[in-house]
C-alpha cells in the first residue's frame, strides 16, 4: 500500500536542481562514423576511436555541434566559442581512461526554462560530451561491489550529449516533474533527441538539499542517480529532503555524496563521497581544435527554431477560454497544429480543444484534418451530432474509416439528428402516457423537477437509441411545462 | 586541483607539497616509495619554477593560445563509416567473453 507522505514541514524549503542528459539524435557518433543508435549485439558499432586504440584521432561530428548549438537557443542560452576537455577516471566504461566533455568554456551558458505554469528555472549551462560504454558485473547479483568480473559493451561510447545543467532554482517536486516534461517537449519539437527516459536517452540526476524558509543559503547536496522515469524523480526528491529534514531536525547534517534511488524499496542508498573523488584532472583535449561558431550560424539557427511548447500554449489561450491542463495536453500530444486549424477553419474553440483532450487520446491520430475536425465540431454545435455521437464518430475518424470524413461516419451510423417536429410528437406522446410523472415535473420542487426531467430524457433516448439531442429534449421539455 | 601556492620550507621555497604529490599518485592509481615522492616533489617543484619564470614576463599584448593550431570548427558530416570487425577487435583484448570485453572487478564507482 503506498501512503502518501506529506510534503516537507512548512519551516523547510526544499531546493532542487536538475543535470539532464540527452542523447543527441545523430546518425554517427560525436567523434568517428560509428553508427548511433541502439544495439542488442555487444560491440558491433565500435572503432580504433570509439575504443580508444592508440593512434587513433577524434574528429567532431558537425550535426552534433549543430544539435547542440539548436538547444542551446531553445533554453534562451549564450552560446560562446567553446573548448573540449578532458574528464579523467579510472572505470571501464571508457577504453581511453577519459571522457571527452566541455569543461570552463562550454558552448551554451546562462539560459532559462520556462514552465507551464510561468515558473522560470535558470539554466547554467549545456554543454557537449560523449556517452560512454556499459558495464555489466557478473557474479555477486550484479552489485558491482561483490561481482567477479565485469564486461564492456562500448557500442554506446561515444554517443554525442548534451548535459543541461540547471541553477538550484526549482521548489517543489511537481515543478521538477515539470522541468522535466517541458525540456522534453521542447527536445521533440526542435527535433534533436528522442527524449526517452525509460531507454535512457534522456538521463535525470537531481541535486537536492532542503534550507529553513525564508533563507536563501545552499546547503549541503547530495546527487541522487538512477532516475529512470519522471514519477521515480519525483519520489526520490520527496524522499531525498525529508531525509535531509529529519538529519538536521535530530542534530546531524548530511553528506556531501552521490545516493543511488532504488525505485522498488522507496529509498536512497549512499555512494560514493564528493569530498575527495571529484577530482578529474580536466585539461584542454589536445586532439581537438575550438569551436568557434560564427554569428552568421547563430542566426541561421535561430531563423530555423520552431515555435516552442511554450509559445504554443499562449497561442491556444488566447483564443480559447478552457482550462490550462487542457491546453497543456493539447500540446504535449502535438495537436496544437490541427486544433488551430480547426478553430481558424470556424469551429468553436473551447469545444476543439475538449474534444481532442477526452477523446482524441491516440497515438496515431493522422487520419483526421484540421477540416474535418472543424466539420465535426460544427455538426455537433449544430445540433446534427449528441455529445455522444461526436466522441464515437472522433474515433471512428482517427481510425480513418470512411475517408475520416465525419458527415459519412454520422451516415453509416443513421446518426442523423432528428427533426424537431419529431422530436416534439414523441414528447407529446410520452406526457400522455406519464401523466403522474409529467405534474410532479411541471407542479414539484426543484428536486422532482430535476428527476422528471431525467425520467423523460430517459425515455426519449430509450425510444430513438440515443439519437435524439439532450439539450434540444431539455428545451422542449422546459417549453411544454410552461406552456 | 589547484596548485596552492608557495610553501615556505626554511630558507628554500616549495612550489609544491610533498602531500600534493602523494594525492597526484592516487588520483593517477600510482604507488609511489618514499623515496620517489621525494624524488618527484623535486622534480615537480622544478618544473612549477619553470612556469613562474614564465609567468613573471608580462604577456598583456599576447593573445591567449588555447590550442597550438591556429584553427577552429574541424568538423566531419554526420556520415557512417564501416565498423571494426568484431572478432578483430575483441582479439586485441586480454579478455573477453559473450562479444563483450571482459575486465577484472572494478573497485569503486561509476563516475
Amino acid at each position: 500500500m503506498t501512503v502518501h507522505e506529506p510534503s516537507l514541514p512548512e519551516e523547510w524549503e526544499l531546493v532542487v536542481g536538475l543535470e539532464v542528459h540527452v542523447e543527441l539524435a545523430t546518425k554517427t557518433k560525436l567523434f568517428c562514423g560509428c553508427e548511433n543508435k541502439f544495439s542488442h549485439i555487444p560491440n558491433t558499432l565500435t572503432c580504433p576511436t570509439c575504443v580508444g586504440l592508440p593512434g587513433s584521432l577524434p574528429v567532431m561530428n558537425e550535426k552534433a555541434v549543430e544539435f547542440a548549438m539548436r538547444l542551446g537557443r531553445a533554453l534562451g542560452c549564450e552560446i560562446h566559442p567553446s573548448v573540449m576537455a578532458r574528464k579523467n577516471y579510472f572505470y571501464p566504461d571508457m577504453a581511453k581512461d577519459f571522457q571527452t566533455t566541455q569543461y570552463d568554456q562550454p558552448t551554451n551558458a546562462d539560459g532559462r526554462l520556462a514552465l507551464a505554469d510561468g515558473t522560470v528555472v535558470g539554466i547554467e549551462r549545456a554543454h557537449i560530451e560523449e556517452d560512454a560504454g556499459k558495464t555489466t558485473h557478473v557474479g555477486g547479483g550484479g552489485r558491482i561491489n561483490d561481482a567477479t568480473y565485469s564486461l564492456v559493451d562500448y557500442n554506446r561510447a561515444g554517443v554525442p550529449l548534451v548535459e543541461i545543467v540547471s541553477r538550484p532554482d526549482i521548489r517543489t517536486v511537481e515543478h521538477a516533474k515539470a522541468y522535466v516534461s517541458e525540456l522534453r517537449d521542447i527536445l521533440l519539437a526542435i527535433e534533436v533527441s528522442d527524449a526517452k527516459m525509460e531507454e535512457g536517452s534522456m538521463r535525470v540526476d537531481a541535486n537536492v538539499s532542503v534550507r529553513p524558509t525564508g533563507s536563501d543559503e545552499l546547503r549541503t547536496r547530495c546527487e541522487l542517480k538512477n532516475l529512470n522515469s519522471v514519477r521515480s524523480l519525483g519520489r526520490a526528491i520527496e524522499y531525498e529532503a525529508r531525509r535531509h529534514v529529519d538529519l538536521y531536525t535530530s542534530g546531524e547534517v548530511p553528506r556531501q555524496e552521490t545516493r543511488h534511488w532504488d525505485e522498488e524499496g522507496g529509498r536512497s542508498t549512499a555512494g560514493r563521497s564528493k569530498e575527495d573523488a571529484d577530482d578529474y584532472r580536466y585539461f584542454q583535449e589536445p586532439d581537438l581544435v575550438p569551436l568557434a561558431p560564427t554569428a552568421a550560424q547563430i542566426a541561421e539557427i535561430d531563423a530555423s527554431m520552431p515555435v516552442l511548447p511554450a509559445a504554443r500554449r499562449a497561442r491556444l489561450g488566447e483564443c480559447s477560454s478552457v482550462a490550462d491542463e487542457v491546453i497543456v495536453t493539447v500540446v504535449e500530444r502535438g495537436q496544437d497544429g490541427l486544433a488551430l486549424g480547426a478553430i481558424e477553419a470556424g469551429a468553436d474553440a473551447d469545444k476543439v480543444l475538449t474534444r481532442i483532450q477526452n477523446d482524441l487520446a491516440v497515438d496515431d491520430w493522422s487520419a483526421v484534418t484540421s477540416e474535418s475536425l472543424a466539420m465535426l465540431i460544427q455538426m455537433e454545435t449544430g445540433g446534427e451530432l449528441t455529445a455522444t455521437q461526436a466522441k464515437q464518430v472522433l474515433g471512428e475518424m482517427a481510425a480513418g474509416e470512411h475517408g475520416g470524413d465525419p458527415k459519412a461516419i454520422a451516415a453509416a451510423h443513421g446518426f442523423e439528428a432528428m427533426e424537431s417536429d419529431e422530436l416534439e410528437t414523441l414528447v407529446d406522446q410520452l406526457i400522455v402516457d406519464h401523466p403522474d410523472e409529467w405534474s410532479r415535473f411541471v407542479g414539484g420542487d426543484d428536486g422532482d423537477r430535476k428527476k422528471m426531467q431525467g425520467f423523460f430524457t430517459g425515455q426519449i433516448m430509450k425510444a430513438t437509441k440515443g439519437q435524439a439531442d439532450g439539450r434540444a429534449v431539455a428545451q422542449l421539455l422546459g417549453q411544454k411545462s410552461a406552456g | 586541483m589547484e596548485w596552492s601556492g608557495a610553501v615556505s620550507l626554511g630558507a628554500m621555497t616549495q612550489r609544491i607539497t610533498r602531500d600534493e604529490v602523494v594525492h597526484v599518485a592516487r588520483l593517477a592509481r600510482l604507488s609511489l616509495s618514499d623515496a620517489e615522492i621525494d624524488e618527484f616533489t623535486g622534480q615537480l617543484g622544478d618544473i612549477l619554477e619553470h612556469a613562474a619564470d614564465i609567468e613573471a614576463l608580462d604577456v598583456g599584448d599576447v593573445e591567449p593560445t588555447s590550442h597550438p593550431l591556429p584553427m577552429v570548427n574541424v568538423l566531419r558530416p554526420d556520415e557512417l563509416r564501416p565498423a571494426l570487425d568484431r572478432d578483430l577487435l575483441l582479439s586485441q583484448a586480454p579478455a573477453a567473453e559473450d562479444g563483450q570485453f571482459r575486465v577484472p572487478p572494478i573497485l569503486g564507482e561509476e563516475p
